[in-house]
């Protein structure tokens, strides 16, 4: 085992890490642990844009962009947090374009904007070109950018270390930061890194399902260490459904394709969002959309054999356009589905997409280890955290703009922070509970297998937890869950070595799906309303009265050493809207 | 390409092609094919050895689903690197059937699943477990070019300007994952592993050729050394192995013109 000491502490070099680092490597010494390479995170995948009210193309306002997000989290949304980051925006943007970030450009040489769902002028009362966009590939773009940066500012980076445990100890009653634990993939090492400041920056969750457009690597480490230290996990419930993924693979097709003038289409070739959302149509926001789809599926009008898919038209658009402006969902049709986009409309389903839910924060990063406690010390940003900017569903181009906002705001409150405190005394053993964990995985000779569990919980996910939700699918995912989780004591990996050992960390991943999977159907089966992207049949309205307040899932061990859920409350913070009926 | 038959279309109102049809076809003709991995493990064995694997497939699954099936099937201990799983992380360059290709924009079907498909790790940089290989050499020549933008004054308080035509001269080049592909096929990389190889020399030019970028020189005078630029002999095997379609022997030689003309 190494023990390593900095200041501060960074899980995660996507781009919320790396906007931190930026900031944090200026102001104290930092590390940065990631268990990708800094470059293959997938913030990398993003592909539509960036959203800030820089008004380059025609008018627009912060106070614009704030209602929007704030409308379209279904008034989940902490609405002093949604004003930072729509106010933020614009430095944000201007911020990574003088770093060299290369923007598609006005004819002005200025940077362009595009339409995006749910996007508006003034409250709703037309689509408005807000995301700012390099071609369909702004998140690789952004992710280049800072890794470009880190370069230059010297940041220290170990790659291929995989977070396992965050450390904790009680100082005078007050619990503090101390560090984290983490596992080096090449050689199998046990690493401490003491620390005044962690800040956890690593990323979503969506691999407990099966069609999601996520990446075989976020499986919610983040979240689940935080959760196993008694740290609570603040709307869980609330997963994003993108209308857009790949028939049957989930990868994703920008809402951009939409913004730039795609249509959604049914079998009969009707323009169906028209009668689900008469203003914004194809850009209402994607619960909205993604309902519509099944809608249309379950009443018999979707397309195929089987009827299980509508289409993405982009047939009426320019060639040149599409190869301007989308050559890389265009790419990905011709590639895994062998059509081709100028001529043949895209068969697409909704798929798992984005975690509105995560480890709650404050404003400036801070962790809360309830209602309004912070932990000195500890920070998250980017998708792992909740804010919460994007209440019950996140408008497209908002998570881009939020891992840089508070990934910049968490950088730099983790940096003072560390300047001032001291470091807190390891606990005993640091590394104890990592080690028994790896261990029993090592050792454990039991006849299940982590591939099987995986695609069982998927499974289960996809039919219980998805887009359409009822009290009988979610006891059910609750039932499935807890199944699989007795079953994943049994498992055994084929790998039993030291090097680059990735059999023993899918099994370890595994288990923190199944944890987040638990606390996700959890938390909606207790949340009896609609809202957002959770959609109750058996409760198909939003209830504000019983409803208008954050989840917060704690995980309880009782004196048997059994565990279970703990569901408490949070109050929405509401500044200026009051709550109206949501219509696009 | 397939042309649309909006006469014969099965459902009115959307346009339909034969290419369509198929794709959307539920029918899966699943096919037994074998790969054939170079594994590696010096925890075990000092040798590098060929395995068979055998399966049944859907021949339109991507390659690294394959590979993923014959770890979570029959041998939880081969390793490689992957993340996103449609080609925009760069992690899973490996030299399928004798050329460097990303395992997860590769389809089955479109390497001769007939025959056995032979997966290798790829070449020049020093393997560490089966497809995994030691990436620190790489990415080490990428930090060399001074791969970020350098400019000298005081920072404008909007964004720069930069029209659409100066983005077009440098676009090509900002699309690269860091994948490895290109310069991992170069035979002048094999030989010398000092050579900056493609993708360095790619990051270079995605700077030298921005007109909001003040460092061309300095990254030209880098290039300019003996383990640079010159040593290209333009084969056109890194533009042929690029997953991101750059043209990246073209990007090399507007480098090595740009060096004499110190026209950027
Ligand atoms: C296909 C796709 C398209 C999208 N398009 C858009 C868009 O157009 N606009 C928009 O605003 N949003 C978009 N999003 C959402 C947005 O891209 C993500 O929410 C955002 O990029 C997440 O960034 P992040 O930094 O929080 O996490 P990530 O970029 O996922 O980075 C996570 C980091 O954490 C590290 N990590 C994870 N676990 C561990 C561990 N145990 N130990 C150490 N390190 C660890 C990883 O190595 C990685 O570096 C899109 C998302 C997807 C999937
Ligand atoms: S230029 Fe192409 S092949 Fe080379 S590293 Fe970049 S993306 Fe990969
Ligand atoms: S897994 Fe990301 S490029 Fe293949």
């Amino acid at each position: 085992m190494q023990v390593h000491k900095y200041d501060t502490v960074i899980v995660g070099a996507g781009g919320a890490g790396m906007r931190a680092a930026i900031e944090s490597t200026k102001r104290s010494r930092t590390a940065v642990l990631t268990k990708l390479y800094p470059t293959r995170s997938h913030t990398g995948a993003a592909q539509g844009g960036m959203a800030a009210a820089l008004a380059n193309v025609e008018e627009d306002n912060w106070e614009w962009h704030t209602f929007d997000t704030v409308k379209g989290g279904d008034y989940l949304v902490d609405q002093d947090a949604a004003e930072i980051l729509a106010k933020e925006a614009i430095d944000a943007v201007l911020d990574l374009e003088k770093m060299g970030l290369p923007f598609n450009r006005t004819p002005e040489g200025r940077i362009d904007q595009r339409r995006f769902g749910g996007h508006t002028r003034d409250h709703g009362k037309a689509a408005v070109r807000r995301s700012c966009y390099a071609a369909d590939r702004t998140g690789h773009m952004i992710l280049q950018t800072l890794y470009q940066n880190c370069v230059k500012e010297g940041v220290e980076f170990f790659n291929e270390f995989y977070v396992l445990d965050l450390l904790m100890a009680d100082v005078d009653g007050v619990k503090r930061t101390a560090g984290v634990v983490a596992y080096e993939l090449a050689t199998g090492e046990i690493h401490v890194f003491q620390a005044k400041a962690v800040i956890f920056a690593s990323g979503g969750n969506g691999k407990f399902f099966k069609v999601t457009s996520n990446a075989h690597t976020l499986t919610g480490d983040g979240q689940a260490a935080a959760f196993r230290r008694g740290l609570p996990l603040e709307d869980m419930e609330f997963f994003q459904f993108h209308p857009t993924g790949i028939w049957r693979m989930g990868i994703l097709l920008t809402e951009g394709a939409r913004g730039e003038g795609g249509i959604l289409r049914n079998k009969d070739g009707e323009r169906f969002m028209e009668k689900y959302a008469p203003v914004m149509k194809d850009l209402a926001s994607r619960d909205v959309v993604s309902r519509a789809i099944y809608t249309e599926i379950r009443e018999g009008r979707g397309c195929g054999l089987d009827g299980d898919h509508v289409y993405l038209d982009l047939t009426h658009l320019p060639p040149e356009q599409l190869d301007a402006k989308l050559p890389d969902i265009t790419e990905f049709a011709r590639t895994y589905l062998g059509i081709e986009p100028y001529t043949d409309p895209i068969p697409i389903q909704p798929t798992a997409h984005y975690a509105m839910g995560g480890i709650p924060t404050n404003v400036q990063g801070e962790v809360l280890m309830d209602n309004d406690t912070v932990v000195p010390g500890l920070y998250a940003a980017g998708e792992v955290a909740c804010v919460s900017v994007h209440g019950a569903n996140r408008l497209g181009t908002n998570s881009l703009l939020d891992i840089n906002v508070f990934g910049r705001r968490a950088g730099i409150a983790a940096a003072e922070y560390a300047a001032t405190a001291d470091y807190v005394e390891l606990p005993e053993n640091p590394e104890s509970q990592v080690v028994e964990q790896l261990e029993r995985i090592r050792n454990g000779n039991g006849s299940e297998r982590v591939s099987d569990i995986r695609s069982e919980l998927q499974q289960s996910m996809d039919t219980n937890s998805m887009v359409y939700r009822t009290e009988a699918t979610l006891k059910q995912a609750v039932a499935d869950i807890a199944a699989l989780k007795e079953r994943y004591k049994h498992i055994s990996v084929m790998d039993k070595g030291k090097r680059f050992n990735t059999d023993l960390l899918e099994a370890v991943e595994l288990g923190n799906l199944l944890d987040l999977a638990e606390v996700t159907a959890v938390s909606g089966l207790a949340r009896k309303e609609s809202r957002g992207g959770h959609f109750r049949e058996d409760y198909p309205t939003r209830d504000d009265v019983n409803f208008m307040q954050h989840t917060m899932a704690y995980r309880e061990v009782d004196a048997d050493g059994n565990t279970s859920i703990r569901l408490d409350y949070k109050p929405v913070v509401v500044t200026r809207y009051q709550p109206m009926e949501r219509k696009y | 390409m397939s042309t649309p038959t909006i006469e014969d279309a099965p459902q009115a109102g959307n346009p339909h092609s034969a290419g369509l049809d198929a794709a959307e076809s539920g029918k899966v003709e699943l096919i037994t094919i074998t790969v054939r991995i170079r594994r590696f493990n010096p925890e075990e064995h000092p040798d590098a050895v060929w395995v068979d694997y055998q399966l049944t497939v859907d021949p339109k699954i991507r390659v690294l689903d394959a590979i993923n099936t014959i770890k979570w099937e029959q041998d939880g201990t081969l390793t490689y690197r992957r993340s996103c799983a449609h080609g925009v992380c760069g992690s899973d360059a490996m030299r399928i059937n004798g050329k460097n290709r990303l395992a997860c924009k590769t389809l089955i079907k479109d390497v001769s699943p007939e025959k056995p498909i032979t997966i290798e790790p790829i070449k020049g940089l020093t393997v560490l477990k089966d497809l995994v290989v030691d990436m620190d050499p790489f990415f080490q020549a990428y930090r060399d070019v001074m791969p970020f933008l350098i400019t000298t004054g005081n920072e404008p308080t909007r964004e720069r300007i930069q029209s659409e035509e100066d983005v077009q001269r440098f676009e090509d080049t900002t699309k690269c994952i860091l994948c490895a592909a290109c310069t991992t096929s170069c035979p002048v990389f094999w030989n010398d592993g000092q050579y900056f190889g493609p993708a360095a020399i790619v990051n270079a030019h995605r700077f030298i050729f921005d007109s909001r970028d003040e460092g061309a020189e300095q990254r030209l005078e880098i290039l300019n050394d003996r383990d640079g630029v010159w040593r290209c002999r333009t084969t056109f095997n890194c533009t042929d192995a690029c997953p991101r379609g750059i043209e990246v022997t073209k990007a090399i030689q507007e480098v090595k013109r740009a060096l004499v003309t110190r026209r950027f």
